[in-house]
């Protein structure tokens, strides 16, 4: 009985997660003749050619090498600078400390719309306007404070005499951290990895807002075709149904790090 | 565990340091720089001191953006920490297939470009192609989410639930997977009713979890912008102009740099201060119990 | 208060011939104090678990009192159970823990009331009834938990799922003996589950012996030192366990590696390895050259007696010898007390 009652909270919840996106590829797959002309449940005339468009048109599939370009480079920054930071908030105390530590989260309430502008303007000046680093570096903002409290978490369950044994069995502490500490941290890397490209992926106003042309991300494609070609829909729908595959792709193969990450090694 | 003392650890914070201040530093000395000051073109700039944050306390404009905001925080939190822990309650907690179609499956939304999840919505409410809206209309619900700012606001709300609960949801069960079946067992030996289990066995273990699901859902749906921008672009009218994209409009559309700076500096600052406040009195109750 | 009978008792995880629990029959006497002794993973706690009915078992049934409550569930059969670490309702003071089983079975506010201070300074934890459970150390939460075992008076059965793992050795030592006094003052039927000889020993009335989802003996301490049942049990309990020998065994002789030792009684043929088991305690060194000749590897004073660790050939023998004994040159052999060697066949103990 009980676990009956579960199956069908959750089989409800997750078809109102589905519904929408089943409502998304319903419509990629549909011309746009018919979904404006008739309302289906499924294509009647099932066409690929939605996806066809986004495939051979540049400014198209041009937007998803850029975003997946300013992601994994988000990703790496974030990470290799966060890595440091983590192991010496989790292992020493030092001047303020504390208030650096408070300063680096607070960064992750800053509105992105309070950054927007000013980012404009440094980013020109200095000729970085329209360019994959400038997102990347712009999404740091965000990013970095995230990994290096995530990447804290997980450190601090890694007790302190295994560091110890280690610079007794005369590692450096370079190679201790490559050889030793990294692979211990293994599953906390990949929980910071996995939010980095989250935060990343998902961000629209500031990769807008730092790209024009060059390094127009996929999000800001898809806002300036809808409103500058109007109402084509089945595109849209395509290259939105699109935009979910690398996310469902990342999900699927962390599964089982899911719950443990989200507890963010806090648990 | 005991932190030995060591001032070279500056040394490994340095690149975070310098990277944080020069994509939050810099940028916000800019906001500073302009909030005091005013221009009539041609970058010549005067110092007017703090008359733009006086205009923008007094600004009705701003009050109503912060209104609206801060309803909509307060719905979609009530909403979505709720069901969120009803739902992770349901999670399958034997690892198998059923438990990774579900995990997969839920967390799916998270990952979807916030843009993308405008996209999905403002499709899904059309009342000419979309299933929400076709399936309301015919109903007889007049629902238009264009036109009617109750329908957009129940579009957005909506929108919001499907989007982020999952977040909550995903936090709830990984507090939930950390207890020990013993304390289940001796729940049923003590013959603890439901209400007991989760009031006194599950929501204890989840409290840590939790205050992390209310502090992110607190910041980002106080900073949210891109979904109410694609679905509705802040209407209709201003009824769904929460305080990113009035700002946005501000400082972008308008070219009102002073009075937008001003804006950001206390935006921020009510952030800042609320997560603070919310914090504070959550540790502490935390303190006060132990 | 409860007779516990199995009943052709078997338990498989998962439903298939990987038996956790293979088949038993056994009454637990209404009352009495039992130990389940084992290594970890030989069944104890599947077994346990049957009992108490958070699991079904895949046949068999078992009965309270002669009435099946094979498929029924945990708060039916009115059982207490103390869990490995301590379970204790965090949020709750300690007199709202103790009172949790109360209240929910609604009883009397009066009654609950004085039960509770009864438990209270039965378990010594007068003093902090109003404080918050949440930060006290590991010994009084286990306390807490003991003492919500204990607060109904009509419960069939306690059982204890190794309850002392957790606390300190000195507490341990309090705590068992308070656990003891307390069995003897109510008189309830109580399970421990345990992998420790020690605590099993001095707890129970009988010990029951597991090994790989089997019950190889049930006896009181002094029937489990004397005649294990099975050589596992002799290995297992005892410190150093009992000294095991293959021996070809003919009639009232036995004879390792050609040497002969005598024994109480004569023996019918047995198929299978023989071998023969000598407690420690009960090995003498001796200078008598038809003795079992050794080499002593090295000797280990531990307090109030030593134990040589002597050699036969590649054979370990262990030989408990008293503190003031003298180990002089010509102790080259070893004397077995005869009334005391047991035989075994195929590891299972033989009777004359």
């Amino acid at each position: 009985m009980k676990f009956n009652k579960s199956a069908l909270v959750m089989i409800l919840y997750i078809l109102f997660l589905m519904l929408p996106i089943y409502w998304l590829i319903n419509m990629s797959l549909k011309t746009n003749q018919e979904i404006l002309s008739t309302f289906s449940l499924w294509p009647n005339q099932l066409t690929l050619d939605n996806y066809m468009v986004i495939f051979t048109d540049p400014s198209w599939y041009g937007g998803y090498i850029n975003s997946i370009t300013y992601v994994i480079m988000n990703t790496v920054i974030s990470l290799s600078v966060a890595l440091p930071a983590a192991y010496a908030f989790s292992r020493y105390t030092f001047m303020g400390d504390k208030h650096l530590f408070f300063w680096l989260l607070t960064n992750r309430m800053a509105p992105p719309a309070v950054f927007a502008l000013p980012f404009f303007q440094l980013y020109s000046s200095v000729g970085l306007f329209d360019t994959h680093i400038a997102v990347a570096l712009a999404h740091t903002l965000f990013n970095v404070p995230l990994a290096v409290w995530i990447l804290e978490g997980f450190m601090r369950g890694v007790p302190k005499e295994i560091d110890e044994t280690a610079y007794i069995d005369g590692y450096g502490f370079f190679t201790f951290f490559r050889k030793i500490f990294m692979p211990l941290i293994a599953s906390g890397i990949g929980v910071a990895a996995f939010f980095c490209f989250m935060f990343s992926w998902v961000e629209l106003l500031l990769s807008r807002t730092l790209t024009s042309v060059d390094a127009k991300s996929i999000a800001a494609t898809m806002t300036r075709t809808a409103s500058a070609s109007g109402l084509d829909w089945g595109v849209l729908a395509a290259a939105g149904v699109l935009t979910i595959i690398p996310g469902a792709l990342v999900i699927y193969f962390v599964r089982n790090h899911i719950a443990k990450g989200f507890a963010l090694g806090r648990v | 565990m005991k932190k030995t003392p060591n001032q070279k650890a500056w040394f490994m914070v340095l690149p975070v340091l310098l990277l944080v201040a020069f994509s939050a530093i810099i940028p916000l000395m800019t906001v500073v720089n302009y909030s005091v000051q005013d221009t009539f073109g041609n970058n010549e700039f005067f110092w007017v001191g703090l008359e733009w944050f006086e205009e923008i306390l007094h600004s009705e404009r701003i009050h109503d953006a912060l209104g609206r905001q801060a309803l909509f925080t307060l719905i979609i939190l009530s909403i979505e920490i709720p069901l969120g822990i009803f739902v992770a309650l349901h999670m399958p907690k034997k690892n198998g297939l059923w438990s990774s179609l579900c995990l997969v499956l839920v967390a799916l939304p998270l990952l979807i470009p916030w843009n993308v999840v405008g996209t999905i919505w403002q499709i899904f409410g059309r009342i000419d192609i979309g299933l929400l809206g076709y399936t309301l209309d015919k109903m007889g619900f007049d629902y238009n989410y264009t036109q009617d700012s109750f329908a957009a606001w129940a579009t957005i709300i909506i929108m919001d639930v499907w989007h982020w609960t999952s977040l909550v949801v995903l936090l709830s069960y990984a507090g939930l997977k950390s207890i020990p079946d013993a304390y289940y067992q001796a729940a049923k030996i003590d013959q603890a009713s439901r209400w007991s289990i989760f009031r006194y066995i599950e929501l204890p273990k989840m409290k840590g979890v939790l205050l992390i699901a209310v502090l992110l859902r607190f910041m980002d749906s106080f900073m949210i912008y891109t979904e109410p921008f694609v679905v509705t672009g802040g209407g209709p009218g201003n009824a769904t102009t929460f305080l990113s994209i009035d700002l946005v409009k501000m400082a972008i559309g308008q070219f009102d740099l002073g009075p937008a700076a001003a804006f950001s500096l206390i935006y921020f600052l009510v952030i800042l201060l609320i997560s603070w406040v919310f914090y504070t009195i959550m540790v502490h109750s935390d303190k006060e119990a132990g | 208060m409860a007779k516990i009978t199995l009943h052709n008792l078997a338990h498989s995880y998962n439903n298939d011939d990987n038996y956790a629990l293979k088949s038993m029959n056994h009454v637990w006497e209404d009352g009495a104090a039992y130990a389940l002794l084992g290594p970890s993973g030989c069944g104890k706690t599947t077994l346990l678990n049957i009992i108490s009915g958070l699991l079904t078992p895949s046949s068999g049934e078992i009965l309270f009192n002669d009435q099946n409550v094979t498929t029924k569930d945990t708060a039916t059969r009115n059982i207490a159970q103390v869990f490995q670490f301590p379970v204790v309702y965090d949020t709750m003071t300690v007199r709202q823990n103790l009172a949790f089983p109360l209240k929910n079975r609604n009883l009397d506010a009066n009654y609950i009331k004085t039960r509770i201070n009864d438990i209270a300074s039965m378990i010594e934890v007068e003093d902090i009834l109003d404080k918050k459970a949440q930060g006290l150390t590991a010994d009084i939460k286990q306390k807490i938990s003991l003492g919500r075992g204990l607060v109904r008076e009509d419960v069939n059965a306690i059982l204890f799922d190794e309850p002392l793992t957790v606390i300190d050795p000195h507490m341990k030592w309090q705590l068992r003996t308070q656990l003891k006094a307390l069995h003897k003052k109510l008189g309830h039927t109580m399970i421990y589950v345990t992998h420790d000889q020690t605590e099993a020993l001095t707890f129970a009335d009988k010990v029951v012996v597991m090994l790989e989802g089997e019950v190889v003996q049930i006896g009181t301490p002094t029937e489990l030192f004397e005649k294990p049942a099975h050589t596992f049990v002799g290995y297992f309990i005892g410190s150093p366990g009992m000294n095991i020998l293959p021996a070809s065994i003919n009639g009232d002789k036995a004879h390792i590696n050609g040497h002969e030792i005598t024994l109480a009684a004569g023996y019918e043929k047995h198929s299978g390895n023989m071998e023969i088991g000598i407690r420690p305690e009960f090995a003498q060194l001796s200078n008598n050259p038809s003795d079992l000749p050794i080499t002593i590897k090295r000797i280990e004073n531990v307090g109030h007696y030593q134990i040589i660790r002597a050699a036969h050939d590649t054979l370990d023998i262990d030989i408990i010898a008293s503190e003031s004994a003298e180990v002089s040159e010509d102790m080259q052999y070893v004397h077995f007390d005869k009334n005391r060697i047991n035989i075994y066949a195929d590891d299972w103990l033989v009777t004359p």
